[in-house]
């Protein structure tokens, strides 16, 4: 297996500001530990992937960065989750403040029973009183943003579930930028999509990068070493390896991710 | 197995089908036979009136089964207005249960709250005007009802829906029990579609920064509106064909008044009243022309539900 990484990407991994500070984090399912003393820094305006087999704790320890865990009673987090320089863990953090602050798309395509422009105009009116020409405004940069103006433009008031399953996969990232996030966690994005959807995905996630922090967890090795800039190979709950993707899959540093890279479990 | 065999064994497995078929075809088909055979018979039952009276039977409030003058107006319209107050006060109540049970309610309350109200829909409606006659007529007549008359029925416009004699019971209270007759009903029916909703749907929405609120009406609502609908037109029926728990708390006087606290009469009691006593072929004909009344209400509203899904999943924009 190889991989293609630029020499490029390594020196922009080590240039970059943290945005999201993570230190010692546990975290709690009931009395199930999901995540165990994970201390990680993700970098600002880059592409950072969780890596690791099902049940590692990648997308938990995702679904801690916005607290989407606080939905469900019974699920905690112990720590301190720093974003810029606040910790959101913190009993006094407005979540919907965070949510508008840290956007999220998820496994699969989750477009609202609404229109293709009631889908975007939703979130923006959540945090901003626009007149109709600025919403207008701000749903065709949203569309445009993530690739999917042309495709949408003659169909705005049509419903989100008549498009394909790529492009409302794109439909729910142009919903999260619409509302001006500063962070965008993706969750497995194209794991439900085919093969040139799933390009097209990856092409966005690089052009987005310039704006927002990205963190992406994905199945997919490939996936991490085309797209991100940094890796973090988690394993049973722990992180077990954080590195820019440049080395981690050609010099892993941990006897484990080595074998999971190169396929002996997982 | 020989080719033969195969051959024997298909025509045997050919004959079952078709019997089966038929069979289930032919219970299928006793449905509409029977739905006919009703509709039939009562048209031919309100014959008289129709003919007769013609549509003056639905202009006219007079019932006077002495000098034989027969008007449906009255209980058409306390059977409308006491739907109305049903639903008014039933559906908001029944939102928020299933909306407590599916978004908010800790998870050692759901079970217990759950049952509670499935078990409120098993109370027969005989003990439900009983209970409303009895024990909730006096109470609102001595508490609520005074308040109401004192504050309410001093507002302009709709105070003359809130004046009258504090009586206890009369279209109001119907409308009341009919209420709390329906909320379990839709509140189930609610909690349960609510709970399809496929929770990364919600999480979206809780992702953009929406509360519970706007997930709930922004989102759930949308995504189950046909059940929804469907829960509420469930409710609806039973409370434009309950007879027993009205018949004790109405009053059953033939009376049409803005006031809701008059006295009042709907379809279902006058029908359950009367029918003994009504030893006049020209008053059996007019209570059947009210019981056929009734059916086209209930149709009426199963159609307009029917409109109502397709104007709101126009609205939703289409979806090829």
């Amino acid at each position: 297996m190889s991989f293609q990484v630029s020499l490029g990407d390594t020196q922009v991994a080590a240039a970059a500001r943290t945005k999201i500070g993570i230190r010692n984090l546990n975290f709690f399912y009931g009395s199930f530990q999901g995540l165990r003393d994970i201390t990680l820094d993700i970098p600002e305006k880059q592409v950072t992937a969780f890596i690791g087999p099902s049940g590692c704790g990648k997308s938990t320890l995702l679904r801690t960065l916005n607290r989407m865990y606080s939905l469900y009673p019974g699920q905690r987090a112990e720590g301190e989750i720093n974003l810029n320089g606040v910790n959101v863990l913190s009993a006094k953090q407005d979540l919907n403040a965070l949510r508008g602050q840290v956007g999220m798309v998820f496994q699969k395509p989750t477009p609202f029973p609404m229109s293709i422009y009631d889908n975007i105009a939703f979130g923006v009116k959540l945090y901003e009183k626009l007149g109709k020409g600025d919403l207008d405004d701000r749903v065709e940069w949203a569309l445009k943003k993530a690739a999917l103006w042309n495709e949408a433009k003659d169909k705005l008031h049509q419903s989100g579930l008549s498009l394909s399953g790529g492009q409302q996969q794109r439909l729910c990232i142009a919903r999260g930028i619409a509302v001006k996030p500063e962070v965008l966690l993706l969750d497995e994005p194209t794991s439900a999509l085919d093969p040139i959807s799933t390009a097209r995905i990856e092409e966005l996630v690089s052009e987005l990068r310039s704006d927002y922090t990205i963190v992406i967890v994905t199945h997919n090795m490939q996936q991490a070493a085309r797209v991100s800039q940094h890796t973090a190979y988690m394993y049973l709950g722990e992180l077990i390896e954080f590195t820019p993707t440049a080395q981690i899959f050609v010099k892993p540093r941990d006897k484990r991710t080595e074998d999971y890279i190169t396929g002996r479990f997982g | 197995m020989t080719p033969d065999a195969a051959d024997k064994r298909d025509n045997s497995f050919a004959l079952q089908d078709k019997l089966f078929a038929g069979t289930t075809q032919f219970f299928a088909l006793l449905v509409l036979v029977t739905l006919l055979g009703i509709i039939g018979s009562l048209f031919a039952g309100a014959w008289q009136t129709l003919s007769q009276t013609g549509p003056g039977f639905f202009a006219s409030d007079s019932w006077d089964p002495v000098r034989k003058a027969f008007g449906g107006l009255a209980p058409i319209w306390g059977t409308l207005i006491t739907a109305t107050i049903a639903l008014l006060v039933g559906v908001p109540v029944s939102f928020g249960i299933a909306v407590f049970l599916t978004e908010m309610c800790p998870p050692v309350l759901k079970r217990p709250l759950g049952t509670a109200v499935e078990l409120l829909a098993a109370i027969p409606s005989i003990i439900y005007g009983m209970w409303g006659l009895f024990v909730f007529a006096p109470l609102f007549a001595e508490t609520l009802q005074p308040l109401m008359i004192s504050t309410l029925g001093k507002l302009p416009l709709v105070g003359i829906l809130f004046q009258g004699t504090p009586m206890g019971f009369g279209v109001f209270t119907a409308g009341l029990i009919l209420a709390v007759m329906i909320i379990p009903f839709i509140a189930a029916v609610m909690r349960d579609v609510f709970e399809t909703t496929p929770p990364i749907l919600k999480e979206s929405a809780y992702g953009l920064g929406a509360t519970t609120w706007e997930v709930v009406w922004n989102v759930v609502l949308p995504y189950t509106k046909a059940g929804v609908i469907g829960g509420i037109m469930l409710g609806l029926g039973r409370a434009l064909g309950e007879t027993m728990a009205v018949t004790f708390v109405i009053g059953n006087a033939y009376n049409i008044s803005a006031q809701l606290f008059e006295p009042g009469n709907s379809i279902a009691s006058a029908l359950a009243n009367e029918f003994n006593e009504a030893s006049d072929p020209a008053h059996l004909s007019a209570l059947i022309t009210l019981g056929l009344t009734l059916f086209v209400l209930s149709f009426i509203v199963l159609a307009a539900s029917r409109l109502m899904l397709a104007k709101l999943s126009a609205k939703e924009g289409k979806r090829t």
